[in-house]
Parts: structure tokens; sequence; C-alpha cells
């Protein structure tokens, strides 16, 4: 097992916003984390990669990445594993960029905190690392500033600079959510490629249950902080017995479905 | 289906020019004529910075067009001034994507749905309580929200209070622009039946802006489909699969579905739209269309009837 989350519980304060989560990730394994705002996805995937906003921590079970608990982790050993085995992509890769600093500069600099090579060899990695996110003319983008790029570019930057050391975890928080529909299948099927092509494991946090009906192996559904169902796709789509899970099914428009006039 | 003694708004031959840096011209709506009937939805459906609010905000007169007429109930509402305009403004009305954005934080909701009446004295101030907990119901919300603040609901309920504000007014049109895409989609079905609901009772025409297809096409009667600045198919809503415009077949590879084919592969077009700054000569699809002509690289095809209420703006159909 690549990722073994353990019954935990994370709070903020006194009481648990998630509680009694577990998940279980192998290798080459997409999962989604689905459910209504505020049922507590973004937190454990934050939890994940030990970046819990303000108070927030785990108070209770394991998580335990490659065998080995995350949550003993010093702040030297997550600066290494952050950015090489796991990555994050964020809703929108444009505002965690800095507005002031172009493309090439922020790059550069993340890949020469991981690995010790020369300005020009880094640069060159980045504009390889973008060409292949289907960005077209990749030195380009390196000199441009995040808002000179439209949403889809920004996303596959964020993407590129995620994938640059093959990570063995890549965490998604909502990659497609701010994008347009054409652009979305777009970044859905990049991630796809990511899997075969190096075997990535990925947790998908949506709320678009049709993405990630058609990204993921295996769903959890999540209410209020607490796993609600959870199952292969195959069972969440047509096995599920789960009101829950249903109302959610039924509320997606689907062509050919449901009208209303 | 459409009546013409229905038709409540007519824009016809709209443009809207912006001028931009460089002595350059940014053409955001080119030549559009859409239609409005009562107890009718127009769905407008493109990615981002196509024109689709842009040409919305047209009709709630939050802006003008450089060429082109708007007429309501066959009055030119792009021309109208002062008093006469602010006598039309109560029959078209607008809900915005964002209701937290929309709405003053330190208005009571009772405050907010009523503010409308007051404005047009429908209403006297003794009357605000009882008509605020009339309207809320309307939208399905207990009667006691009138005494909350915007901060004190949720996404769903404030979208719902924009909407009790927006019918207040019994308006003959309202429109919605991208009105559910900041809700959770459970919460999203009921904001749409509620919608539908309401349009039945009061027979409202409803202009409503989007970028789903998959959504916009379970509720609109009429469905026309914007890509940069230029409409290109308009066709009935019922009818969405039958659709003719390969920009429109993009749209509809592209939707996301629990119950498609998952062994299929996704199929979408590739790269995004260029700059409405320098919108090629001829089709404006032209460069991520997989049947582009040379005919479509020199001429701009111009919507050609192909079947009942339905339209496509193609060299291929013709």
């Amino acid at each position: 097992m690549l990722l073994e989350i353990n019954d935990i519980d994370i709070s903020y304060g006194d009481n648990p916003t998630v509680k009694d989560f577990s998940l279980k990730l192998g290798e080459g394994q997409i999962c989604s984390l689905v459910g209504e705002s505020g049922s507590g996805k973004t937190t454990v995937i934050r939890a994940v990669l030990g970046l819990l906003p303000g108070a927030g921590k785990v108070t209770k079970g394991d998580i335990l990445f490659e065998g080995r608990s995350l949550l003993g982790y010093s702040p030297k050993e997550w600066r290494e594993l952050r950015g090489s085995d796991i990555s994050m992509i964020f809703q929108d890769s444009g505002a965690m960029m800095n507005p002031t600093k172009k493309i090439g500069s922020v790059f550069l600099e993340y890949i020469r905190t991981h690995k010790d090579v020369s300005k020009a060899e880094a640069w060159d990695m980045g504009v390889k690392m973008l060409e292949r996110m289907h960005l077209p003319d990749g030195e380009n983008v390196m000199k441009s500033y995040p808002f000179q790029l439209s949403g889809g570019m920004r996303q596959r930057v964020g993407i590129a600079m995620a994938m640059t050391f093959q990570p063995k975890l890549l965490l998604a928080d909502e990659p497609t959510s701010a994008l347009d529909v054409t652009t979305q299948a777009q970044i859905v099927r990049q991630m796809m490629e990511l899997r075969d092509e190096y075997g990535t494991s990925i947790i998908i946090v949506t709320h678009n249950l049709g993405v990630a009906a058609y990204m993921s192996d295996y769903l959890v559904v999540m209410k209020m902080g607490e796993i609600e169902d959870e199952g292969t796709r195959d069972h969440i789509l047509n096995g599920s017995q789960n009101a829950y899970t249903q109302k959610l099914l039924a509320a997606v428009p689907s062509v050919g479905g449901e009208r209303y006039v | 289906m459409f009546n013409p003694e229905d038709l409540v708004l007519e824009a016809k031959h709209v443009t809207r020019k912006f001028p931009a840096a460089g002595g350059r011209t940014l053409t955001a709506c080119d030549d559009i004529s859409l239609n409005l009937y009562r107890g009718k939805t127009l769905g407008l459906v493109g990615e981002s910075g196509c024109g689709k609010s842009t040409f919305m905000r047209f009709i709630v007169s939050l802006d003008t067009p450089t060429e082109g007429e708007i007429l309501f109930k066959g009055r030119d509402i792009t021309k109208m001034k002062g008093e006469e305009l602010r006598q039309v403004r109560q029959h078209i009305q607008m809900v915005f994507q964002d209701p937290t954005g929309s709405m003053n934080p330190k208005m009571k909701i009772r405050d907010t749905i009523c503010e409308p009446l007051l404005n047009f004295n429908r209403i006297s101030k003794s009357e605000v309580d009882a008509k605020a907990r009339e309207l809320l119901e309307m939208v399905e919300l207990p009667g006691d929200f009138a005494d909350r603040f915007p901060h004190n609901m949720s996404g769903g309920q404030r979208q719902r209070v924009a909407i009790a504000r927006a019918i207040a007014l019994e308006p003959e049109i309202i429109i919605m622009d991208e009105a559910t895409s900041a809700l959770d989609v459970s919460v999203q079905k009921t904001v749409i039946e509620l919608i539908t609901r309401l349009q039945r009772e009061h027979n409202i025409a409803i202009g409503f802006i989007a970028h789903d297809l998959g959504l916009i096409q379970s509720f609109a009667h009429q469905i026309a489909v914007m890509y940069l600045g230029n409409i290109v198919e308009v066709m009935p809503g019922a009818d969405i699969d039958k659709c003719d415009h390969p920009y429109t077949h993009a749209l509809m590879g592209a939707i996301f579905d629990t119950k498609m084919d998952f062994s299929k592969k996704i199929e979408s077009i590739e790269g995004e739209p260029p700059s409405p700054l320098d919108v090629p000569p001829g089709c404006p699809f032209q460069n991520r269309c997989d049947c582009c002509k040379e005919r479509c690289k020199q001429e701009k095809p111009s919507l050609v009837e192909v079947g009942p209420n339905h339209q496509v703006a193609c060299h291929m159909f013709r």
C-alpha cells in the first residue's frame, strides 16, 4: 500500500471536523473524494500533506505513507517529501503563484530546491515539463507572469510543476472546478495520462460526480465529515443502496435524462 | 412551440465593440439576434469570454450595445433614458452568479427582498414584513428568514433569496447569469426545480447563462450556443442530441456524466479560443475545427435554418 489512512479524526478546535476516516490507496490507483461543500473532503487531503490551516491537527489515528507514519515528520523531512514524493494541485493554480514573479523564476526556484542542478538545466527541465502538459511554446510560458495566462494554462502550469519529480502520490483539490467544460475535459485526460505513464496514484477531491466517476477506480462519498459510502466505481454508480449516494447521483444533470419542462 | 404573440423581447443585430489598447477594438458580441418568449427559457452557453454575459447585460440595461436594437414589447430599450428606463427595469430583473456579492451584508433579508417593491411604491413600509414572508415562502424558505442577514444562510438559501428579490416585482423577464454554478449539485437541482416551477406559475421569460450544456438542456426550451462573440447554433432544448455545429458537438463531447461509457476516451477539442482581439477572418471556430476547409478561412458563415427552430452557422450546412 502506498498510502494508508487509519481511522483518523481531524479537528480545528474542540470538536472533530472529520471523524473516523480511513482509506487505503495502492500504486497507480485513482481515488475520488466526493460530497457537498463543507463535508471535509479538502481537510482530509490537506492532512495527508501536513498542510492543515490554523490550529487544525490530526487528533486520532495515523497516516502511513509507504509504511511510515507521516504524523511524526520533522519540518525538514516534510520539505523533502512535499513536492517530490507527494505533490498537490489546487483549485486555482494562479492564486498559489507569486503574481510579481514570472513562471520561469518560480519554476527554477522549485526545481533547484529539490535537485542540485544548474539554472540552465533547471530551465530546460521546466520547459520540457510544460510542453509535456501540451502547453504550446514552453519557453514563452516560462517568460510570462501568471496573469498573462488563461485559467486553463495556469492549471496546466500547476500540474506541470506538481509532476516535475514524478511524485508517487498526487493530491488534486478541485483541479477542474474553475475551468470551462472543454478545458476540464483536457485536464482530466492529462491527469489520466499521468497515471498511465508514470504510475502515479491520485486522490482527487471534487464535487463533480461525472468527473469523479470517469477518473477513479474507487470513490468515497463524504457527508458532514464522515464517510457516508465508499466502494469501487461500479458499486457506487450501480450497486449502492445508500440513500445519500443515490440522491447525489440523481442530482447530476444528464443529457437524455430528466427534463423539467 | 414559440408563438409570435408570446414574444416579449427581441434583440436585433446586436453588436458590442470595446475600445482596446493600441487603437484596436474588441468585439464582444457580433451581430446577435435572439428572442425571448413568455413562459420559455432561453439557455445561452459558451466558454468563458465568449460574450454571453455581455449580451445578457444589454437586456437588463446594464450596458448598451454599439449597434442594433433590443425591443421590449416593441419599444427599443437601448435608446431609453431616465424615468422611462427606470419604469421598464421593473419588468426585467436579474439573478447573479454569486448571491453573497449581490446582497448588502448589512441589510436584513426582509429589506433586501422588499427594496425593489418600495422603490416602485408597490407596497408601503408597514406591509414589508408580510410581503417578505410571502415571497420567502414562494421560494420554499421559512418566513422567519426575513430577520436573518445574508451571512446566516447557506449558499443555496442565499440564491433562493436572490430569486425571491427578482420575482418580487412580478417581472416579465428574469436574466440568470450562471445562477447555479456556485452551488452543490444537489442544491443546484432543487434551485432548478424552483425556477421552473416559478416560471410555470408566473409565465416568466428566462434568459439563463451557463457553461454546462448538460445542465441547460434539462430545462431550456431553446438553446443558443455562442463562440467568440458569435451565435453558432440555435436549437430547441429537447433536441440537443440533434445538434449540428462542430463546436456544439465538442461541448457535448466534454460532458462528464455518471451514466457515460467509461471505457470511451473523453473527446474534447484541443487548445483555447483565440483572443477576441484578433478574431480571424472567416469562421470564428476555424482553428479548432476538424472539418475546416479553405472556404471557412475566408468567408464567415451566417445562421441558416436547418430544421424547425434550428439554425446553424457553418459552411457544411447549406
